[in-house]
């Protein structure tokens, strides 16, 4: 996918948590988005464009959340051991 | 009419919560308060003679056969019009009543064609069944007398057929018109024996009627007669079943001769609808027996290549090997699927069943993406739940009325006229929308306030209402503190209250007088009940997650929710998007709104579905869309869903689809995506399936089994098969099975099975232990999530914005009789009124540009162009232009763009920088250039 574009949503993502005063939850509210909505080769590829180009075209918010929580974004949710019945 | 199988009262029941007890020949009978005593008889086991009586509509008292003899008072009244009293012996049987009631009848017949062998309404017609209850035998008066016999029949309508040489004028289609429909379409012409219905002075087609069949239903004759019954004769028997058409689910006797449909009659027991309908769902039914129907499995190598027909067998096989191939070579995520919101709720989860489980990714989205997916968002966020608040009658008891973004008269029909029914009664309405539709000013309903809007400003209009409500104390802070976590409503009104988001401030953004947002937010935070209905125009913006939870702050901070005749209200656009979400037709989130991540979650599915589910949140489809072009998603499974018609920016989606290995196209008939397709696999209408449909209020309504699938498969049974071929066998002999796996996965479903909705009817989820018999309104003691939570909704324009070169803003919609993309709609008569799309532009920027009505004109955005007729219309605000997309030649989304919502990727359908030309050449045919050549068979 065009890195651009993933900036973009990012940063539309950053928008609507921008407005929180507290900003350790808005922090939290762009990672959690991103984490809970984004299918992971979308966020390893925002990250990997970051990574590339320094990722200038993210708001602070956008790119101060997504360092933050780099591992919690790259890291994958392990999968259960199996069917329990 | 009704098919006489059916009981009718004859009156509505009284609504006074005192009872009466009042003797009917002899029988002793207990009635609410109100009642009158035709109805009061009915229930006594007693049918009184009657002809301008219908149970539907209120009492009228023209026809005098009803007259009954009462105890102690004189003469003969009317028992539809006679209410019932404490101790009153009614007499429905006397020699003096059967004399009177001869009469009448002989003044009837006097004047009535005495075809009854070859009469379409023959052993189903009121006036028929009369003349045999009160003895006619002859007719004094002779049949050579003035009459009527010779005034000329109106075919003008595809659907229904007016005959007047057999109207009695009883009035019930011109009340059925008015009360039921509240379109005033028809009246009574003329006095005494000159006295005859007419559609304004004109025939009906030409009329103001919207041909809901309200009045052919009411007629107790043959003058309203539909045309397929005409041709067909009278049905042998009845189906109940779901219309397919729009969220409101309404419920439908499908009369049926052998495997024939000849008639669709809304259901009067069906709480959706109680009895209402629509053109599409009521007439538009043709469709699934039309030509065009696939009914054969077909293959091809490639999209270039001509369909080879082949059997189910080798289609599934060849579909199933392609899944496989691609996945071994390009990983378990290069593929996914769609599921379709007009199928039904088991069909969905066996869609999404086979792609978590089958294809083993989470790559699984619905059409809700394009339309609702904010809904779900926006509501969960707040109120803890992704659903509407209340059940379509809650609006009956409404005082205050706010409808956004939405147009329920013609995209929701049937509850737009039980909306303005209640306008009528006396609820105050407020429309927040770019154009005037329908409501804002119609016969007997004329909106409070209309906040014409510019188009992407719903956020700044949502807050300056918050900003009113907050600083001049009309908030109801007891609810609010009582009901939602404090301290984020603190914050949320210190936000609101902030000068920025007063009227004032945001008039410049919006366009709306501030004089206009503080009248209507006091109009809302005063009334009693308040109630929020929305649609599309709320969710298909960049901000469409962050105006849904504007409007549920809105209704929390005035109290408006929790009860009958208030909430928040999502009018959803397909027959079971509802259902397709329920379901688990999202990639992040299992059925029942549980996200992927969650080990419990995913254990309990797991355990019953004997597999290992993926964890991470899957692809939605804009993006596997993106994917594809990038090489990463090269296969799609898509059940019934138009994507290159319905999703913006087609461009992208056809060199998307195109950069495709494998795309399974499962639908009715061959469609724009299909053009794209190596794999078409014939799907099954509603008609020919069992399961369950979802409408907006939660309401699970069965899908009855009408006639044998064309093709020989439900699509519940192709899922399976093609399940089977993936080595991941999914058996089920009834959809019912389907139901009870739901049931037993689901917190919300756990109650339901098809035994009770057979019982019941429908069920409004969430059913399980604690709600047994479903909820109708929720969130009543508490939010689903506990405390209701407010979230600052700040306003952030747009990307897309005017400029010289794109200086106005396209907005689209829907048309009364066209559905969605048209697939099933264009397929029957209802293109007669609307044969086109076109291009709606206020007179003043088409004299700008020297366009004129009903000249071609180019429409361009930045990323497209295509073309179609101007229609000049005050409907439209200057700067702002509209179009509806149900036709695939016009393309309308060839000119919509990427731009969607923060929070789901719906699309920014709602706005669009386009500019209107002129076109050049003013004969050339519509079809615009650079459309892909149809896929030949």
């Amino acid at each position: 996918m065009a890195a651009t574009k993933l900036a973009r949503m990012a940063n539309q993502i950053g928008s609507f948590f921008a407005s929180e005063p507290d900003h350790a939850l808005a922090m939290e509210g762009v990672a959690s988005h991103l984490r809970r909505t984004w299918e992971p080769r979308m966020r390893l590829q925002l990250i990997a464009w970051m990574d590339e180009t320094g990722g200038a075209e993210l708001s602070p918010l956008v790119r101060e959340a997504v360092l933050a929580n780099r591992e919690r974004l790259t890291t994958p949710t392990p999968r259960n051991p199996g069917p329990t019945a | 009419m009704y098919s006489v199988k059916e009981q009718d009262a004859g009156t509505p029941e009284g609504t006074g919560t005192a009872l009466v007890t009042l003797d009917v020949d002899g029988r002793m009978v207990i009635v609410p308060e109100g009642t009158s005593v035709m109805h009061a008889a009915s229930k006594a086991g007693v049918q009184v003679p009657k002809l301008c009586a219908t149970e539907t509509l209120g009492a009228f008292g023209s026809c005098r056969l009803c007259i009954v003899e009462i105890e102690g008072r004189r003469g003969f009244p009317s028992s539809c019009t006679t209410l019932v009293q404490e101790g009153m012996k009614v007499h429905t049987q006397t020699p003096k009543l059967a004399e009177l009631r001869r009469g009448v009848m002989e003044l009837y017949i006097s004047d009535h064609p005495l075809d009854c062998l070859t009469c379409p309404s023959n052993g189903n017609c009121e006036l028929q069944e009369m003349a045999g209850v009160v003895g006619l035998r002859d007719v004094r008066y002779g049949l050579k007398g003035s009459n009527h016999l010779e005034a000329a029949k109106d075919e003008s309508n595809p659907y229904f057929t007016f005959d007047p040489s057999k109207c009695i004028v009883c009035s019930r289609c011109v009340r059925a018109c008015e009360e039921i429909q509240g379109t005033f379409a028809l009246t009574v012409e003329g006095r005494g024996f000159d006295s005859r219905i007419s559609a304004g002075g004109t025939d009906f087609m030409s009329s103001e009627c919207v041909s809901c069949g309200a009045c052919v239903q009411a007629c107790p004759t043959a003058t309203l007669m539909e045309k397929t019954i005409i041709e067909n004769g009278q049905p042998d028997h009845v189906v109940k079943t779901t219309c397919a058409y729009c969220g409101v689910g309404c419920s439908f006797r499908a009369e049926v001769k052998g495997n024939e449909v000849v008639r669709m009659v809304p259901d009067k027991t069906g709480l959706a609808n109680e009895g209402h309908s629509c053109v599409k769902g009521r007439f538009a039914w043709g469709y699934a027996t039309h030509k065009d129907r696939v009914t054969t499995p077909m293959i091809r190598k490639s999209p270039d290549d001509a369909w080879q027909i082949v059997g189910w067998a080798e289609a599934l096989r060849y579909a199933a090997s392609e899944i496989q191939r691609i996945q071994e070579k390009h990983g378990r995520a290069a593929v996914g699927g769609i599921t379709s919101s007009r199928c039904t709720n088991e069909e969905t989860w066996l869609v999404q069943k086979l792609i978590r489980a089958g294809f083993g990714n989470n790559n699984v989205d619905t059409c809700a993406r394009v339309c609702h997916s904010p809904t779900g968002y926006g509501l969960k966020a707040t109120l803890g739940e992704s659903a509407g608040t209340q059940d379509f009658e809650s609006v009956d008891h409404s005082d205050v009325i706010v409808v956004i973004g939405a147009n329920p008269t013609q995209g929701h029909p049937v509850f737009g006229s039980r909306l303005k029914r209640r306008v009528r009664e006396g609820a105050k309405l407020i429309v927040i929308d770019p154009r005037a539709i329908d409501i804002v000013r119609q016969p007997h309903v004329e909106a409070s306030y209309h906040l014409q809007l510019r188009p992407g400003t719903n956020v700044a209009v949502a807050n300056a209402l918050a900003h009113v409500i907050v600083t001049e104390g009309l908030a109801d802070d007891a609810f609010a503190r009582a009901r939602c976590d404090v301290a984020e409503y603190d914050t949320w009104r210190a936000f609101v209250s902030e000068p920025r988001n007063s009227p004032e401030a945001t008039e410049a953004i919006t366009g709306v007088p501030a004089a206009s947002v503080r009248g209507a937010a006091r109009v809302y935070a005063g009334a009693r009940n308040g109630a929020i209905y929305y649609g599309l125009g709320v969710t298909e913006h960049s901000q469409g997650s962050t105006m849904v939870i504007a409007i549920a702050n809105l209704a929390m901070c005035t109290g408006n929710i929790g009860r009958t005749g208030v909430g928040v209200n999502p009018l959803r656009g397909q027959n079971n998007v509802q259902g397709a979400c329920d379901m688990g037709s999202f990639p992040h989130e299992l059925p029942g709104y549980r996200h992927v991540s969650d080990v419990g979650v995913r254990a309990s599915f797991e355990s019953v579905w004997h597999t290992i589910l993926d964890p991470e949140p899957g692809l939605r489809l804009p993006n596997m869309l993106d994917a594809a072009l990038e090489g990463s998603f090269r296969a799609i499974y898509i059940q019934g869903e138009d994507i290159a018609q319905s999703d913006p920016d087609l461009h992208h989606v056809e060199a998307a689809l195109r950069a495709m290995e494998c795309v399974i196209v499962q639908d009715i008939f061959l469609n724009e995506t299909s053009k794209f397709a190596h794999v078409f696999l014939p799907g099954a209408t509603f008609l020919e399936k069992d399961g369950t449909f979802t409408n907006a209020e939660r309401r699970i309504g069965r899908v009855r089994k009408v006639m044998p699938s064309l093709s020989g498969m439900a699509d519940w049974e192709i899922t399976c098969a093609l399940a089977r071929e993936l080595g991941y066998p999914m058996h089920y002999d009834h959809p019912s099975q389907i139901m009870d796996e739901i049931a037993s996965l689901m917190p919300t479903f756990t109650g339901v099975s098809y035994a009770k909705l057979d019982e019941m009817g429908s069920i409004q989820w969430p059913c399980n232990d604690e709600t047994p018999e479903g909820t109708p309104i929720m969130h009543v003691e508490a939010f689903v999530r506990g405390k209701g939570r407010f979230m600052i909704t700040e306003f952030v324009a747009t990307e897309e914005r005017v400029t010289p070169m794109y200086p106005l803003l396209l907005t689209t919609g829907r048309i009364l009789s066209q559905y969605n993309v048209g697939a099933q709609t264009r397929r029957t008569e209802n293109v007669r009124w609307h044969p086109e799309d076109v291009l709606e532009i206020h007179p003043h920027d088409a004299e700008e540009r020297g366009i004129n009505q009903g000249d071609q004109v180019a429409l361009k955005s930045r990323v497209g162009e295509t073309r179609l007729r101007a229609e000049l219309t005050e409907r439209v605000q200057p700067g702002v232009v509209y179009t509806t997309f149900h036709h695939p030649v016009t393309r309308a989304n060839v000119v919509t763009t990427d731009l969607s919502d923060w929070a789901t990727n719906c699309p920014e359908y709602k706005v669009t920088a386009v500019q209107v030309r002129r076109a050049p050449n003013q004969d050339a045919a519509l079809a615009p250039a650079g459309a892909p050549e149809i896929g030949g068979k």
